[in-house]
């Protein structure tokens, strides 16, 4: 199978990334588009790191894991504490900044 | 036989990110997302990157997801939170829009495909090689070590429970604690700047 | 390993240059390990070993284990003993002056370091030789019974554990250094075993004085243990090793291209520094204060740092950086040990507490041994080492004995002892004949020998300083068999001076009683054997073994040939032709008339001790005061660093503290200037653009919705701009 194949699969995993971040009004959606977009950009990296017969794409594949993990783990944190302070989870009500 | 296993996985791939936006309750949502996960990890093993596809089963779904489920069980569902028409008028533009792109990028660009692709071998070793070797990624590798310190510390640090009443009162001793968490962080990074402090 | 085998060859080079037809043979021997395998060399290191698991068991068990653990470190010491005894019996077996088994040749070291090349190595291996050999029994022998005489003599005590686990780690240090083949390790061991010192004397800490001598033990002995380790740099400075045997390859084949057969400067001055810190261990002249003071730790541990363990360890340095001495060395070393020899000699006629006295025997003994080595006389004195360790530590432990009878250390306050304490009697008494030099006895042998060298060497040099170590020596062995027969005269002979405690004496359990008999019959017999050889049916061959461990290493002038040669067959023709006769008459009229001088003064009473004290009042008192050494240590060395430390925290505390002050000072100067700046012209900047920033912000704040996925949105939206630009440009 061809690179475009790839592409057109990450295509669509960042499409529905991006879809479930901005139109769902729950916190977690968020956390989860997220994640499918960082993971669409992995497997851009990592196609285009096969088919270049390189390796730089993978390690890069890696660093982007590492991070989804650091932001995660910090964004839950965030996620919980939001929870606590205004009790809700859709993500319009914390609107302090605005004032 | 290849091809087989590519529509396989892409369809699990493709099928697990619609689901999750598309699903009404979070929960299932989270599962059609390990389903995406599982599929991504399986195109991993296609494109011969075996490490990275057990990374992917161990950091996304067997780390990331948990952390996503216990997020959804430490808060209350919500059932009336899905609205079809917003997720389709946001769902259709963002789908044209990205699928035109595509098509526009894939008529611009001329890949050329190399004619004597290696035959992938196992990738841990070269991978590990790599990222230690000083000319090579070593000093990003380090610096993504000190990220994750300091992630490991924020999130701690930010998930402690406050409530709405205490913010006034406590913001002027969270300033303090966030100069103190400033000087720890600096310690830190002398720290893990030292030969061999890795995390 | 590369090394040894090119020093291998340079030393098979260089036997050959002398003709040394017998020495190849020996050496061709000598790879055949004697009959040693690995596991010997295993069984060796479990000697030291075993101790050390006693005290780490001990260390954290001790005190719950049945009979707080003394059985077990008894019965682990008595075990070593008999390895030793096993491994000596092969060691008797090879009987040859040229034994040695190296654990680096038979692939058996540990290496501590990494084992890159050019990277500095710390190699551990087992060196065992007759030395080390002759060492191991003795070492394991005295410590073992200290260990069963502890357990009688402590008894009760509040920290009955600890001492036993404290000694056990005494035995192991010394242990440990014996059969060390490098000098490294060595050092290691030898400063393990001052902190053993310092734990056992201050066993019994509440005590003001135990606390001042085990710190005073530490500290002087810590002066020699710097010397020793400048030492040990200078060489491994110029010849890049430690180990033993390497160093006096090199040592030789240093001397032998030096174009006039001359020693180096440097090694002249690396031997005195490796000999100063066995002056410090073994309480040599200068630094021999410490050791009367460390009488204030319990009699066992006396006996312990007195005959197998400390002070022996200081000789066995001298005996085995022998080789590497040079002349001009060895000619401090003699003088050294001689001088100490008569003067601690004299201060123990004059001392009343009956360990001071057998301090001082052994200050003077120790330097009969450090002597004897200067002169050439490695075997004797080693061999002298040996048999002092059997006697000095049956006279310690029948000190014991004696005090724990009467409960006090005063010899004034004893007397006719000899009916309450047969036991302790005899066997103090057969010591006494030994170190006093009477014939027959293990002394006579070992100081004869001594006598001899020192004699021998005076007659072949013929230079006033060598004759030093001849008449010192000879006077000090007379005044030695004077003031021991004056303890024995004064604490079991006659009449009891204090009744009362005379009635409450009584002779001590079998766990103090054993150690003093097997010491006791050693201290008659153990000469023999190492001075003649056992009788020829149990071996084909009785020539002396042990006398002659250094034989090849003695003079380097046989090496060196032509004049150098003859100069030393000369003096072997000496040694063996007259020097011997006379020392052997010298000795025996030195010893009869130190015994019958005492016996005139304390048992017949001819002359009364008294009226010549008062008739020479000034010298007897200086005596009495140890020649006011700890005085003028204390005014000097003590005054002296208290006055520099006083000086230096006054520096401190004008000089430093004042330039700090006044950098303080000139700092906050310039900060008060910087600051008022601060507030004028930056913070003037500040507002501006806090302004411009304030009029920026209330424009562009219209776009800030506070909703987090319209910024999503708008961020994608831009992405996808960016994006569009790209492509279709």
């Amino acid at each position: 199978m061809g690179l475009a194949g790839y592409l057109i699969v990450s295509a669509v995993m960042l499409a529905c990334g991006i879809v479930c971040t901005v139109a769902r009004k729950n916190v977690i959606y968020i956390l989860m588009g997220i994640e499918l977009i960082l993971n669409a950009a992995n497997l851009n990296l990592v196609a285009f790191s096969r088919f270049n017969g390189h390796l730089d794409g993978q390690v890069f594949a890696i660093f982007s894991i590492i991070l989804a993990a650091a932001e995660a783990a910090v964004a839950l944190a965030i996620v919980l504490n939001v929870f606590g302070l205004f009790d809700s989870i859709r993500p319009d009500d914390p609107d302090l900044l605005k004032e | 036989m290849e091809t087989l296993f590519f529509i396989l996985f892409a369809a699990l791939a493709i099928a697990g990110s619609l689901a999750t936006v598309w699903l009404r309750y979070v929960v299932h949502s989270a599962f059609a997302l390990m389903a995406a996960f599982l599929g991504v990890a399986g195109l991993f093993i296609l494109l011969g990157a075996d490490f990275i596809a057990v990374s992917q089963v161990l950091i996304y779904v067997g780390g990331i997801l948990i952390l996503i489920l216990f997020g959804i069980m430490l808060t209350p569902p919500d059932k009336k939170e899905r609205s079809v028409k917003r997720v389709l008028g946001f769902g259709i533009p963002v789908f044209a829009i990205v699928g035109g792109l595509a098509f526009q990028i894939g008529s611009v660009v001329k890949w050329v495909e190399k004619p004597d692709l290696p035959i992938p071998g196992p990738t841990a070793a070269p991978i590990g090689r790599a990222l230690l070797k000083p000319d090579g990624y070593l000093v990003p590798f380090e610096l993504v070590s000190i990220v994750l310190l300091v992630a490991l510390i924020g999130s701690v640090f930010i998930a402690r429970r406050r409530t709405m009443q205490s913010i006034g009162a406590t913001s002027q001793a969270i300033g303090g604690t966030s100069q103190a968490i400033g000087g720890t962080s600096q310690a830190i990074g002398r720290a893990s700047s030292a030969p061999g402090g890795k995390s | 390993m590369h090394s040894i085998l090119s020093i291998l060859q340079e030393h098979a080079k260089t036997a050959e240059q002398a003709g040394e037809a017998a020495g190849g043979a020996a050496r061709a021997l000598a790879s055949a390990n004697w009959g040693f395998e690995q596991k010997d060399i295993y069984l060796l290191m479990a000697i030291p070993l075993l101790p050390l698991a006693g005290y780490i068991i001990q260390l954290f068990f001790g005190r719950k284990l049945p009979r707080q653990g003394d059985w077990m470190l008894i019965s682990l010491m008595f075990a070593g003993f008999g390895i030793a005894i096993y491994e000596f019996a092969k060691c008797l077996g090879a009987w040859s002056p040229e034994f040695k088994i190296e654990s680096r040749t038979m692939g058996l070291s540990w290496n501590f370091l990494g084992s890159s090349p050019g990277s500095p190595s710390l190699v551990a291996g087992v060196l065992y030789d007759n030395l080390s050999a002759a060492m191991l029994v003795v070492v394991t022998l005295v410590s073992s019974l200290v260990h069963l005489f502890s357990a009688g003599y402590m008894k009760g005590d509040s920290r009955y554990h600890l001492f036993f686990a404290n000694i056990s780690l005494f035995s192991f240090a010394m242990l440990g250094l014996v059969i060390s083949d490098n000098l490294i390790f060595f050092f290691i061991f030898w400063e393990l075993m001052g902190l053993c010192s310092y734990l056992l004397i201050g066993h019994f800490y509440y005590k003001d004085s135990a606390r001042k001598a085990s710190l005073k033990a530490f500290m002087t002995t810590r002066i020699g243990d710097v010397c020793l380790l400048i030492g040990l740099c200078i060489l491994y400075q110029h010849f890049g090793t430690l180990q033993f045997t390497e160093l006096y390859e090199k040592v030789k084949i240093a001397v032998q291209n030096s174009p006039t057969h001359e020693w180096p400067e440097w090694l002249t001055a690396a031997g005195i520094l490796v000999f100063l810190g066995s002056v410090g261990k073994s309480a040599q002249f200068p630094l021999h204060v410490w050791l009367p003071d460390a009488m204030e730790g319990p009699t066992p541990v006396s006996a312990m740092i007195h005959a197998a363990t400390m002070v022996a360890a200081g000789v066995y340095l001298v005996g085995r950086a022998f080789p590497i001495l040079t002349p001009d060395a060895r000619i401090v070393v003699s003088i050294v040990g001689s001088f100490t020899g008569i003067f601690a000699a004299t201060i123990g006629i004059c001392a009343n507490d009956i360990k001071k006295v057998l301090a001082y025997s052994t200050i003077s003994q120790l330097g009969f041994m450090i002597a004897s080595i200067g002169v050439g006389g490695v075997g004797a004195g080693l061999f002298h080492m040996i048999t002092h360790a059997c006697f000095k530590a049956c006279l310690f432990l029948g000190s014991g004995s004696v005090i724990h009878a009467v409960h006090t250390q005063d010899m004034r306050e004893m007397g006719g002892l000899r009916r309450k304490l047969p036991i302790t009697y005899l066997t103090m008494l057969a010591s006494t004949l030994a170190i006093a030099g009477v014939p027959l006895f293990a002394g006579f042998y070992s100081k004869d020998a001594i006598l001899a060298h020192a004699l021998a060497r005076a007659m072949n040099e013929g230079i006033w300083y060598y004759y030093l170590p001849i008449a010192f020596l000879a006077t000090a062995s007379c005044i030695t068999a004077f003031y021991m027969f004056r303890l024995v005269h004064m604490t079991f002979h006659g009449e009891p001076r204090d009744r009362e405690k005379f009635d409450h004496a009584h002779e001590s359990g079998p766990a103090m009683a054993i150690p003093l008999i097997v010491l006791g019959s050693l201290a008659v017999v153990c000469g023999y054997p190492f001075a003649h050889g056992i009788p020829a049916p149990l071996f084909s061959e009785a020539r002396p073994w042990f006398l002659a461990i250094w034989e090849d290493h003695v003079p380097f002038e046989t090496l060196l040939g032509g004049h150098f040669a003859e100069h030393h067959e000369h003096y072997e023709h000496i040694l063996h032709e007259s020097a011997h006769s006379n020392a052997v008459i010298l000795s025996l009229c030195a010893a009869g008339l130190g015994i019958s001088l005492s016996f005139a003064f304390y048992y017949f009473r001819w002359f009364s001790a008294e009226k010549c004290a008062n008739a020479i009042r000034p010298v007897y008192n200086t005596v009495l005061n140890k020649y006011y050494f700890d005085e003028f240590y204390g005014k000097t060395f003590i005054a002296g660093t208290l006055v520099f430390s006083k000086v230096s925290s006054l520096f401190d505390k004008y000089v430093i503290d004042g330039i700090v002050n006044f950098v303080g000072g000139l700092m906050k100067k310039s900060s008060d200037a910087s600051a008022s700046f601060d507030r004028t012209v930056v913070d003037g900047f500040v507002n501006f653009a806090g302004f411009g920033t304030q009029a920026i912000a209330s424009i562009s704040r219209m776009l800030q919705t506070g909703r987090i996925q319209q910024y999503v949105a708008f961020s994608v939206f831009a992405l996808v701009v960016v994006a569009a630009l790209l492509i279709l440009r």
